[in-house]
């Protein structure tokens, strides 16, 4: 067996330490050494997505890097989304425009939602279906993902958005 | 899906990962972006004994003009050529194929220069330097040297280079005043390979007559291709509808596709035909100060 | 006392917001691969590589000293447990883990136990399998040629034809046939597919040694149904099982069946009294779980010259590879595919179908639709419009001129089936206005003057779901009722479990709603709980549609026998007779002086308080509702597109969706799972596809090859709904999920057939690939 090696690093700003196999994949460290399950695996070929992590902010396959390789680096994983049991703007877009069904894909495609409002405030359709084009999802068909996404921007922008899927909230 | 076991190291300069390379041989393997390889070992397709991850050398990434070239660093990663700037304004080409390489997420984490010595010939950045006539710089045992991408790709999945070989960056002719380019893929959905795909770069002189041209081919052979007859077609012509439509037929020549799930060989060599012509119209225009 | 409005306690036909949300938006879903007991080991699969192959041997000396494993299960230590074999839901047998030969790629041939997933797949990987070559058989057609080699060994027949099955009356259909005008004939294949929820299958299995009881933790969308079915081939006690479904990451008729991977994973904690986790990777779900579809279908419809359709005949051939796995609970075995007379009232049709065994997957399992329910949309769908070339008619227009007229409901098909209600005409009216039909049509005369290819697709589909009645669906003898139950606590609260399994459908919420709207009570006040077989009531799970349809009148009925003991008690409460009271406006009020009034709070207060003198205690009901008919939704959808005539790409460019499935309990919801349907019937119009080659090895084994779309392909949708109740559902409800994606693939095959009409094309299989486009152009002699 391969000599084990540590990683130290920083998930939704606390600081994690182990020693790990090399081999093992970074998804599978949040997964099973941290127990932090809400980011998923849902395919073998770097295709869905539903592995997504933010490393230093920037969207990231957990399943396709090597836990050993986020070593020194900062994570964020859909656990560190809102504080103290409340929503921000991205999570709360999703709940409101129905964004979600079985919940699987969800948290890969907040946290590049989450990216893409960093870098772009008032993203355009087509480019919020572009940013998440790296993430399969296999109940919306995306059309309410992307109004979860606008949601977002909205509250962002102006502190305040409606919602507007199936006639407005209730 | 775990890969097999493995040795890793990490160092951190480029002295350190070649000795490491010539320490393990044939059993060691460069890791850099990853998104090729960590897949590949997932499915124990390939099982290195030993890994060096050159994530942690400094200074191997940027995007610059410099020395009158534009410099690629070998960790340079997609999204970062296509975020650039400076590349989105001076290389359409490069801008166009960095923008539909796999996902926008593989992108933030695959290198340029992983990208090239994987070798598929799938792969969009071979036809894009083949086209542009791209270098690469390269640290061996044996010191640095510069390998003509024409000389990079001997078969599916292998280069020229040797197991104890790192790139270090990618050198381009810089843009020329009337230059443009255009990457055509066609895939299937966002995040699949190419059915096929076109690179192609155009240099006008003050006539608007085509100085140099450069076309690459991806996915139809056994590596990516360079159509050699079709920038021969280009070359002392204006690039009109006819000369666009002669290269584009002998790009079509040049490649040698094989049937599957993406296509027949008479799509795909038809394909090379009309996203030839396509991607030559909008580097012409481009190039002809209109793009 | 005033009126309670629907709306404050979120009651039928509003968009509550989902209450699962807020776990999943959180990551605190629980999935089954979350799921992390004490001492839990794994397992890991090792499969065969081979389509068809004679087992040598298996050597796992190599896998038993790797480090960390704790054992290797073979058939051949199945055999010895009788476990080698197990029932499939279709009077068939399937391989647990291979014994004698193995029968498609990717066919399960051992399982590695060990400590940590490192160890389960590094055992698995040395697990030395000594195979011999056999011929393969990859047609369906050739598998039941003279000289084709037999598959299956173990069964008394030695042919590779499964089943031949019959619907309608021949003699009449034919005499129909030989007496019209116009005959059109279109073969087409419904090709092989996977549903592929993000989700791929797992289980931890964790046998209790103490107690001797087994849970299982299961990616189910059946857990009942499961636990019957294990205890009936295990041999455990059906109280010493337990299966736990928690959240599940889409189904959409994956999680149907029972997979090797769960028996053996159960095998093994049996063996080691350990708990043992087997996660299912995305290749192996794609490479053995329930395939859909693998139809080819030929069809032909009978018609008179003035477009007035006749008859319909029908022969088709299903490849269930290599065993017949169809996960469907009907008691026919083409399921409910004599549905195919669609929306369309016909003097006479008659259908046939014959099963064949291939070297392929088996399976399969109805992909987000009633069993077989799509294919026959599709067949019929399809062949209307090959009708309308014929004809040189409107498609719309041949459509609403042999549509089943609103006022010949209850109407008895030709083919078996009573629908319950429909106005297909409404529907259709509603999509053609929104899409601007007519302004399409012309500007589609102008493109294609200047010969651009745009085309518009049209399919108005009826959908059977909600299985079902006794007399035509059971599981393992198990009629396909379903249930809840309901319990009101003292301060108004309620608890309501029920036999269905959400995959992402959002029951906690529609159901609450459902409950909302019998009680009176709000929908923040009531949770809804399902999943647990320890806890909830027998069910025959979700799919099929069936959640609403069964499980929301068992709802609806069960809150109904509730409010009729609150009842009596309010008229205790009002010193009132019970007769002189009337629920009204969410309270029971004193007829003619609805002031006086008691709410069902105060009713459950004074349930466990104040009850009158005979009454027992408390107010909870049970129901099991036993469906009297299937229901009917129904819609029009109509795709506009425009094909790249160099590439031969096509693109959505407008889609509208009308859908009828009676009343709505959460809109939000019903559009989000149309929005999703639709988008499974994209993708299988475009590009999904499970291929094999002639070696029988599969070529849409992972997700680079068996395609997904993602935000940027998929199109956007305008929806809308007409409002036709079920006449026979307590709340008129029919059930959504299933009808986008049974009524979409034709529409979006229709409209790129449509724009390829000018130049002779009739009809091209799906996927519809670019490079097929292409070649339809090409054979036309047209060339960008």
């Amino acid at each position: 067996m391969a000599e084990t090696v540590t990683v130290k690093v920083t998930v939704n700003g606390v600081e994690h330490e182990a020693r790990v196999e090399p081999r093992m994949l970074l998804v599978h460290f949040l997964r099973d050494e941290l127990d932090m399950t809400g980011t998923h695996i849902g395919c073998d070929t770097t295709n869905c997505g539903a592995c997504t992590v933010l490393v230093d902010g920037v969207p990231m396959k957990s399943c396709t890097m090597f836990a050993v390789q986020a070593d020194g680096h900062d994570l964020t994983t859909v656990e560190g989304l809102g504080d103290n049991g409340g929503l921000e703007p991205i999570q709360e877009g999703f709940h409101q425009e129905h964004g979600l069904q079985c919940g699987f894909c969800t948290p890969g495609m907040m946290l590049v939602s989450k990216a893409l409002l960093a870098e772009n405030p008032d993203p355009s359709e087509a480019e919020i279906r572009r940013a998440i084009s790296g993430n399969l999802c296999r109940c919306t068909g995306y059309q309410n993902i992307v109004k979860s996404v606008q949601y977002a921007a909205k509250k962002i922008r102006t502190g305040s958005a409606e919602s507007t899927v199936g006639g407005g909230a209730s | 899906m775990i890969p097999a076991a493995f040795d890793y190291h990490a160092p951190t300069s480029l002295d350190e990962a070649l000795s490491l390379l010539a320490a393990h041989g044939d059993e060691a393997k460069v890791l850099a972006g990853g998104q090729s390889l960590i897949p590949m070992m997932r499915f124990r397709l390939a099982e290195p004994g030993v890994l060096v991850d050159l994530n942690h050398i400094e200074g191997m990434a940027g995007v610059t003009e410099e020395d009158g070239h534009l410099w690629i660093g070998a960790l340079t990663r997609h999204a970062e050529v296509e975020r650039s700037d400076l590349v989105r304004k001076r290389y359409p080409l490069l801008h166009e194929a960095a923008s539909v390489i796999a996902d926008p997420i593989v992108r933030n984490r695959g290198t340029v220069a992983g990208s090239l010595v994987h070798a598929d010939p799938a792969g969009d950045w071979g036809a894009v330097m083949l086209a542009c006539g791209a270098e690469l710089e390269v640290h061996g045992p044996d010191g640095q040297r510069m390998v003509p991408i024409d000389e990079l790709f001997v078969t599916t999945f292998m280069t020229s280079l040797s197991p104890g070989d790192i790139v270090t960056g990618i050198k381009l002719p810089i843009a020329g005043k009337r230059s443009g380019g255009a990457y055509e893929k066609l895939e299937r959905k966002v995040g699949d390979f190419a059915t096929v795909a076109v690179a192609a770069r155009l240099e006008l002189d003050d006539d608007g007559v085509c100085s140099a041209a450069g076309i690459g081919l991806t996915a139809v052979g056994a590596t990516n291709l360079r159509a050699q007859d079709a920038e021969k077609a280009l070359i002392g012509k204006k690039p009109d509808e006819a000369a666009i439509d002669a290269a584009s037929r002998a790009a079509a020549e040049a490649a040698s596709p094989t049937a599957d799930n993406r296509g027949s060989v008479e799509y795909k060599r038809d394909m090379v035909r009309v996203l030839s012509a396509r991607a030559l119209r909008r580097a012409a225009a481009h190039a002809g100060g209109e793009g | 006392m005033s009126a309670t409005k629907a709306q404050d306690i979120g009651g039928l036909g509003h968009s509550v917001r989902r209450k699962e949300d807020a776990r999943f938006v959180r990551g605190k879903g629980r999935y089954v691969d979350d799921v992390k007991l004490k001492g839990m080991c794994y397992l890991a699969l090792v499969r065969s590589p081979y389509a068809h192959a004679r087992l040598k041997g298996i050597d796992i000396s190599a896998a038993m000293k790797v480090p960390g494993v704790l054992a290797v299960i073979t058939g051949k230590d199945l055999e010895e447990a009788g476990l080698a074999w197990m029932p499939t839901l279709s009077h068939d047998q399937q391989m647990v883990l291979a014994t004698g030969k193995v029968l498609f790629q990717g066919q399960e041939v051992a399982a590695v136990v060990a400590e940590s997933r490192f160890a389960a797949a590094d055992g698995a990987a040395a697990v030395r399998v000594d195979y011999e070559e056999l011929p393969v058989v990859i047609d369906p057609h050739a598998a039941l040629g003279k000289d084709a080699p037999v598959l299956r060994e173990d069964r008394d027949e030695k042919s590779n034809h499964i089943f031949h099955w019959e619907a309608g009356d021949r003699d009449a259909t034919d005499a129909t046939f030989d007496a019209s005008d116009v005959v059109v004939t279109q073969d087409m294949v419904y090709q092989r597919c996977h549903p592929a929820p993000l989700e791929c299958c797992a289980c931890v299995a964790d046998w209790d040694t103490v107690n001797e009881k087994m849970t299982i933790y299961m990616t189910s969308q059946a857990p009942h149904a499961h636990r019957t079915l294990f205890a009936l081939v295990a041999g455990l006690p059906e109280h010493k099982i337990r299966i736990i479904s928690p959240d599940v990451g889409g189904g959409f008729g994956n999680k149907v069946p029972i997979y090797p991977g769960y028996v053996v994973s159960a095998v093994a904690s049996l063996k080691l009294g350990r708990p043992v986790k087997w996660t299912e990777e995305r290749s192996g779900n794609l490479q053995s779980t329930g395939f859909a579809r693998d139809y080819h279908m030929h069809a032909e419809l009978a018609a008179s010259k003035d477009g007035k359709i006749r008859a319909l005949r029908v022969k088709t051939l299903g490849d269930h590879g290599a065993f017949n796995a169809a996960a469907q609970p009907s008691k026919f075995p083409a399921g409910f595919y004599n549905i195919c007379s669609g929306s369309y009232d016909l003097e006479n049709a008659f259908v046939e179908v014959d099963g064949a065994y291939t070297n392929k997957a088996p399976g399969g399992i109805a992909y987000r639709c009633s069993f077989r329910v799509t294919e026959a949309s599709y067949l019929i769908e399809r062949t209307v419009d090959v009708l309308a070339d014929e004809l040189g008619m409107d498609p719309a227009e041949l459509r609403k001129k042999n549509f089943i007229a609103p006022d010949k409901f209850p109407y008895v098909t030709p083919l078996g089936w009573t629908y319950d209600s429909g106005n297909y005409a409404g529907a259709m009216d509603r999509a053609l206005e929104m899409v601007g039909y007519e302004d399409l049509l012309k500007e589609q005369e102008e493109k294609r003057g200047r010969g651009e290819l745009m085309g518009i697709g049209i399919s108005s589909f009826t959908e059977i779901v909600g299985a079902g009645p006794g007399k035509q669906c059971d599981i393992a003898g198990i009629e396909m009722f379903d249930s809840c139950e309901v319990r009101i606590h003292p301060t108004g609260k309620v608890l309501a479990r029920i036999g269905v399994q959400t995959q992402g459908q959002g029951h906690e919420t529609t159901f609450a709603q459902i409950l909302a709207e019998e009680l009176g009570i709000p929908v923040g006040d009531i949770t809804v709980e399902h999943g647990d077989t320890d806890t909830a009531p027998y069910g025959l799970g979700t799919y099929a549609s069936r959640s609403t349809p069964v499980a929301g009148a068992a709802t609806a009925v069960a809150a109904r026998k509730v409010r009729a003991k609150a009842q009596k008690i309010a008229a205790h409460l009002l010193e009132v007779d019970e007769a002189d009271l009337e629920w009204k406006d969410y309270a029971f009020r004193v007829k003619g002086a609805p002031d006086k009034a008691k709410t069902m709070q105060d009713v459950a207060f004074a349930a466990y308080t104040n009850v009158p003198e005979g009454l027992e205690a408390g107010l909870e009901a049970v129901d099991y509702y036993d469906p009297p008919n299937m229901t009917y939704p129904f819609g029009t959808y109509i795709c506009v597109v425009d094909i790249d005539k160099g590439t031969g790409d096509w693109k959505v460019r407008k889609f509208v969706a009308v859908d009828d499935c009676g009343t709505v309990i959460n809109p939000m919801v019903v559009e989000g799972q149309i929005h999703g349907g639709l988008t499974e019937g994209f993708a299988i119009s475009k590009m999904q596809l499970i291929d094999y080659d002639e070696g029988g090895n599969i070529t849409g084994g992972n997700f680079m090859e068996y395609l997904i779309p993602t935000a940027v392909e998929t199109p956007h949708y305008d929806t809308d709904k007409t409002v036709t109740p079920s006449p026979h559902h307590p709340i008129g409800a029919k059930g959504v999920g299933e009808s986008p994606n049974v009524g979409s693939p034709a529409a979006f095959v229709n409209a790129v057939i449509d724009a390829l009409s000018p130049y002779g094309v009739r009809h091209i299989d799906m996927p519809i690939t670019s490079d097929k486009v292409w070649k339809a152009l090409r054979d036309a002699g047209i060339q960008d």
